[in-house]
C-alpha cells in the first residue's frame, strides 16, 4: 500500500504570476492533503507556503482549493481521489501572499465592525438547552473561511466593499438570535453588511466543513429581520404606534430575538 | 558563506527596521493571551497590543474540548472552591504552589460567568443554567462545556471581545528575541513580519508570554505546530527562570490510526460521558489500576495503565486500549460528543457510536514553564510576565483536565493587569540598537547559507529524541543518551540552511521553533535527571517510588551562559487553614456531604 504514488499538482508563485508544480508523493493509509504537503516540504520545497495550525479541523487555517472545490487541507483524504492528480490551489477570493497562502485580513477589518453582543444583565442567564441549541450551530464556526471564498459576491464579484459575507452572518445572527441579546443590528444588516446582496444559491452550506446550515439557518432568518423592519408596510405602520418617543431606530422584535 | 553574511549584515540597520512603542505587548493569542489583553487594555489609558504567530482564533486553545473547570456547583451544589483546589493540589502531588492554585480556585467560577456575559454559549441544564460535566480526578460534576468544543467557544468569545476593545493585533509576526536594557529589564521584543519577512521592533514597557507549551518537542503529540515553546525559551535566555521542566503530560487518549493522526486528541469528555477502557482481552482494566475513579483516574495513571496492558501483551493492534462508549444510545454520543464522531468518522472511518476505537497515550500538556508570581504573574526578569501553559506553578506533576482552560482565565487576566499596572509605574527603558542588528543578522543567517542542514529533518530528529529518551518512561541512561544526542542536535541546528527567500518561508519558520524546542527539550532532560523519583507525570523506572522528601521541591532552572542549571528548591509551605483541609481524605465538599447525611457515602 505504503509503495502507491499520488501527484500532486500544487500552485506556486506569488502576485507576480506563478504556476503548478507536481510532486510525487507516496501514499499512507488514511493521508490528507496536507500530510502530503509536509512531505513536499520535507523532501522537495521547504518554502513551500501553506497555513495550518492544529492539522485535526478545529482551527480553520488551512482551507484551500482542490481539484476546484473550497476544502479543509487537513480533512481531505488523498484515497478520495485515487488515479486523479490532485490539484491544490489558493483561495481564489482573497488576495495571494505565496503559493497556498492567502492575505484574509479583510475578514478581521470587517468583523471589528459588527455592533458586538450586548447582554440585558450580566451572566449567569437563565437560558434553557432548546433555546441555544439553534445558536450554537453558528458556534460551530472554525473560521475557515471557505464560505466567503465560494460566495458569488466576493469570489466572482469582488465585492468584499459591499457584502461582509456568509461567515459575518452567522457571527451576526449568532448574537441577534442569542436570548440574552438587546442590540440592533437591523440597520447595519441592510446598509453596512450588505446582507441583501445574498441572492441564496447555498453554494456556502456546500463548502462548510462544519455543515452549518449558513443560508436555511442564518441569512434567511436575518433577511427576514430585515424585510420585516424596513418593507413590511404593516409593521410598520404598527411600529408608528408603538416607537417609544425619541427612538429613532425601529426596535427590536421581541418574537423572534 | 562569509562574504554572503558580510552582505546581509551590512543591509541591517537598527534605525530602518518598523518600530512600534506600546506600554504594554502581549505575546501570543491563545486564551491566555487575549484574556490578558482584555485586562490590560481595561482602564483604556495604556496602548496594548497583541503580537501573535498565527492568525487570531487560531491558537492551540481552539483544540481544548472537555471544558472549563469551575466550582459553580449547578449540577453538584455540594462543589466549592476548597473541594477544587483539594483536587488540583492533589493531583498535582503537592508540588504545586499552593497560592496559584488557591487563586484559582476561587476565581475561576467568576471568570466563566463573565464569558457568559460576553457571548460563551455553554450548554444547559434542565434548570436552564451552565451544564456541568464530570472529568478525571475531579470530585464533582464541574466541567462547563459546549459539546467537546469547549476551546473554541473560549477563544472565539476572547476574540470577538479583543476586537471590540482598544488592542492592536499584530497577526503572523514571530517573535525571536526579547530585548533588555543594561540592567536586564524589559525593554521590547524583536520580531518579524512572516507574510514578508520585513523586520519589526516593539518597544514596551511590559511584555506578557502567553506563547503556551512546547508538546510539539515530541513526536506523538496533540499540539498543533505552534506549541513550540517559543516564550519560554526567550525568557530563559534573558534570564528568566523554569520550573518543574520534567513534568510533561501524557493524555491517556490519543487517536492512533490511521499514522497520519497519530497523537490527536480524543477528548476526556469521552471518559466523562461514559466511555469505558478495554484491553485485547476485553477486560476493563483500569478496574485493576484503580478501583475507585476507574475511567476517571488522574490521566498520568490511566496512560500509565494503557502502557503497562501494552507491556503485558494485553495492547490493541497499533499499541493502544480500545475505548467503547458505543453502548450509549447514539443520538446522545453525537449531541454530548459531535466533534469525536465527526473526527472518527472523517479520519478514521470508525463510527464511534456503533464501534470501540483504539486510543494511546499522547503529549498533550507542559506542566512546567517559567516560574511566576501567583498574585500578578511577574516572573524574576522585571517587566516580564507570563499566563497560561507557558508559565508554571498552578498543575504540580500533574494537570486536571479542565483546569488549563480555568488556568489561562485566571492567570491570562491578572497578567495583564499585573503588567498594566507595572507599565503605569515604570519608565521607558534603553534598547541597544547594536543588540537588535545582532539578532537581525542571527535571524537572517539561515538564509545566507549555501547548504546546510533542513531544519524539518531536524525537527523530526529532535521529536525522534525526546520520544524516545525524555518521553513517559524515563530513567538515568536513557535520559543522559538523550542529552548526548540532543548536543549533537544542537550542533548540526547550528549550520542549519534556508532555501528562498523572506516571504512566508515556513522553512525560515522552523528554524525557530527548532531552537526553542531544542532549549527547551535539553531542559526537560536535565530535570528528569535531577528528580530522581516518580511522581505524577514523571515516571523513572530506575526510582519507580514517589518518595515524600522530594514531595517539597521543585526543581529551578537558570540558564548561565550555555549551561542549564538546574537547582532544587522548597515548594512554598501551605499556610495552617489550607493544610487543614488535607488531614481527611476526603475532598472537603465530599466530606461535608457525608457529614449533612449522616454517614460516609462516598462522593462520585
Amino acid at each position: 500500500m505504503s509503495e502507491e504514488i499520488i501527484i500532486l499538482s500544487v500552485f506556486r508563485g506569488d502576485q507576480s504570476g506563478g504556476q503548478e508544480q507536481a510532486y510525487r508523493v507516496p501514499l499512507e493509509t488514511g493521508m490528507v492533503v496536507l500530510d502530503a504537503l509536509h512531505y513536499i516540504q520535507a523532501e522537495y520545497a521547504p518554502d513551500l507556503a501553506v497555513r495550518w495550525n492544529c492539522k485535526a479541523a478545529h482551527c480553520g487555517s488551512c482551507g484551500a482549493e482542490i481539484n476546484g472545490m473550497p476544502k479543509l487541507l487537513c480533512k481531505t483524504r488523498l484515497d478520495e481521489y485515487v488515479g486523479q492528480v490532485v490539484h491544490v490551489r489558493p483561495m481564489h477570493a482573497f488576495p495571494l501572499i505565496r503559493d497556498l497562502v492567502t492575505d484574509v485580513s479583510w475578514n478581521y477589518r470587517v468583523a471589528k465592525e459588527i455592533p458586538p453582543f450586548q447582554p440585558a444583565t450580566p451572566a449567569p442567564f437563565v437560558m434553557y438547552q432548546r433555546d441555544v441549541d439553534r445558536i450554537q450551530e453558528f458556534h460551530r464556526c472554525i473560521e475557515c473561511f471557505l464560505c466567503q471564498d465560494t460566495c458569488h459576491v466576493l469570489r466572482e464579484h469582488g465585492g468584499h466593499d459591499q457584502y461582509f459575507g456568509p461567515r459575518m452572518m452567522t457571527k451576526i445572527a449568532e448574537w441577534e438570535m442569542h436570548p440574552m441579546d438587546t442590540a440592533n443590528r437591523s440597520a447595519f444588516l441592510k446598509d453596512v453588511a450588505g446582507i441583501p446582496m445574498c441572492d441564496v444559491t447555498r453554494c456556502c452550506v456546500e463548502v462548510c466543513p462544519e455543515n452549518i446550515v449558513i443560508t436555511d439557518n442564518a441569512i434567511i432568518p436575518l433577511k427576514e429581520r430585515v424585510a420585516d423592519i424596513y418593507w413590511d408596510p404593516i409593521q410598520a405602520l404598527f411600529r408608528k404606534f408603538r416607537r417609544p418617543a425619541g427612538s429613532l431606530e425601529p426596535t427590536k422584535s421581541p418574537v423572534d430575538g | 558563506m562569509p562574504s554572503h553574511q558580510a552582505s546581509i549584515a551590512s543591509q541591517v540597520n537598527a534605525e530602518t527596521i518598523e518600530q512600534h512603542q506600546y506600554d504594554v505587548i502581549i505575546v501570543g493569542a491563545g486564551g491566555a493571551g487575549l484574556r490578558a489583553a482584555i485586562a490590560a487594555s481595561e482602564a483604556g489609558q495604556q496602548k496594548v497590543a497583541v503580537v501573535t504567530k498565527s492568525l487570531l482564533g487560531k491558537a492551540h486553545t481552539v483544540m481544548a474540548e472537555g471544558g472549563v473547570a469551575a466550582s459553580l456547583g449547578n449540577v453538584d451544589a455540594d462543589d466549592s472552591w476548597d473541594t477544587h483546589f483539594y483536587d488540583t493540589m492533589k493531583s498535582g502531588h503537592f508540588i504545586n504552589n499552593y497560592r496559584v492554585a488557591e487563586v484559582f480556585a476561587k476565581e475561576v467560577p467568576d471568570r466563566v460567568l463573565e464569558l457568559e456575559t460576553w457571548g460563551a454559549v455553554f450548554d444547559r441544564t434542565p434548570a436552564g443554567k451552565i451544564m456541568q460535566r464530570p472529568f478525571g480526578a475531579h470530585s464533582f460534576r464541574r466541567l462547563a462545556h459546549i459539546g467537546d468544543r469547549t476551546g473554541k467557544e473560549l477563544i472565539r468569545t476572547l476574540q470577538y471581545k479583543v476586537i471590540h476593545q482598544a488592542v492592536d493585533v499584530y497577526q503572523e509576526v514571530t517573535s525571536t528575541a526579547l530585548l533588555v536594557d543594561a540592567q536586564g529589564r524589559i525593554a521590547g521584543i524583536f520580531g518579524y513580519y512572516r507574510e514578508d519577512g520585513r523586520f519589526v521592533l516593539f518597544r514596551a514597557k511590559a511584555v506578557v508570554l502567553a506563547t503556551g507549551g512546547w508538546g510539539k518537542a515530541y513526536k506523538v503529540t496533540s499540539n498543533s505546530w505552534e506549541s513550540t515553546g517559543d516564550g519560554a525559551a526567550m525568557g530563559f535566555r534573558i534570564g528568566a527562570e523554569l520550573m518543574d521542566m520534567e513534568m510533561v503530560q501524557f493524555h491517556p487518549t490519543g487517536m492512533v490510526w490511521p499514522p497520519g493522526v497519530r497523537g490527536l486528541l480524543v477528548t476526556e469528555g469521552v471518559r466523562g460521558e461514559g466511555g469505558l477502557l478495554y484491553n485485547s482481552k476485553h477486560e476493563r482494566f483500569m478496574l485493576r489500576y484503580d478501583p475507585v475513579l476507574q475511567e476517571l483516574s488522574s490521566r498520568d495513571v490511566v496512560a500509565r495503565s494503557i502502557y503497562k496492558e501494552n507491556q503485558a501483551g494485553r495492547g490493541t493492534p497499533h499499541g493502544g486500549a480500545w475505548l467503547d462508549i458505543s453502548y450509549k444510545p447514539a443520538a446522545y454520543v453525537k449531541a454530548k460528543l459531535p466533534g469525536m464522531y465527526e473526527q472518527f468518522r472523517s479520519l478514521a472511518d470508525v463510527d464511534i457510536t456503533r464501534e470501540p476505537f483504539e486510543v494511546a497515550p499522547t503529549v498533550h500538556y507542559t506542566m512546567g514553564g517559567v516560574r511566576v508570581d501567583p498574585e500578578t504573574c511577574a516572573t524574576n526578569v522585571e517587566g516580564l510576565f507570563a499566563a497560561g501553559e507557558v508559565a508554571c506553578g498552578l498543575h504540580g506533576a500533574n494537570r486536571l483536565g479542565g483546569n488549563s482552560l480555568g488556568d489561562i482565565l485566571v492567570f491570562g487576566r491578572r497578567a495583564g493587569a499585573g503588567a498594566r499596572a507595572y507599565a503605569a509605574e515604570t519608565a521607558w527603558k534603553e534598547i541597544d540598537p547594536s543588540a537588535v542588528e545582532r539578532e537581525a543578522e542571527r535571524v537572517l543567517a539561515p538564509l545566507a547559507r549555501e547548504d546546510g542542514e533542513q531544519p524539518y529533518h531536524l525537527m523530526a530528529d529532535l521529536q525522534e529524541v525526546m520520544t524516545t529518551y525524555g518521553g513517559m518512561v524515563r530513567s538515568q541512561e536513557g535520559l543522559e543518551t538523550g542529552l548526548a544526542r540532543l548536543q549533537e542536535l544542537e550542533d548540526r541546528a547550528g549550520r542549519m540552511a534556508v532555501k528562498g527567500t523572506r516571504a512566508y518561508n515556513p522553512g525560515w519558520h522552523t528554524v525557530f521553533d527548532v531552537e526553542s524546542m531544542l532549549l527547551l527539550g535539553k531542559s526537560i532532560m536535565l530535570g528528569a535527571l535531577a528528580r530522581k523519583e516518580s511522581r505524577g507525570a514523571h515516571w523513572r523506572i530506575d526510582f519507580p517510588e514517589e518518595l515524600p522528601e522530594m514531595g517539597s521541591l521543585n526543581y529551578v532552572q537558570r540558564l548561565r551562559g550555555e549551561q542549564v542549571v538546574v537547582e532544587p528548591t522548597p515548594v512554598p509551605k501551605m499556610p495552617a487553614e489550607l493544610a487543614r483541609l488535607f488531614e481527611d481524605d476526603r475532598a472537603p465538599g465530599v466530606r461535608r456531604r457525608a457529614e449533612r447525611s449522616g454517614e460516609g457515602r462516598e462522593g462520585r
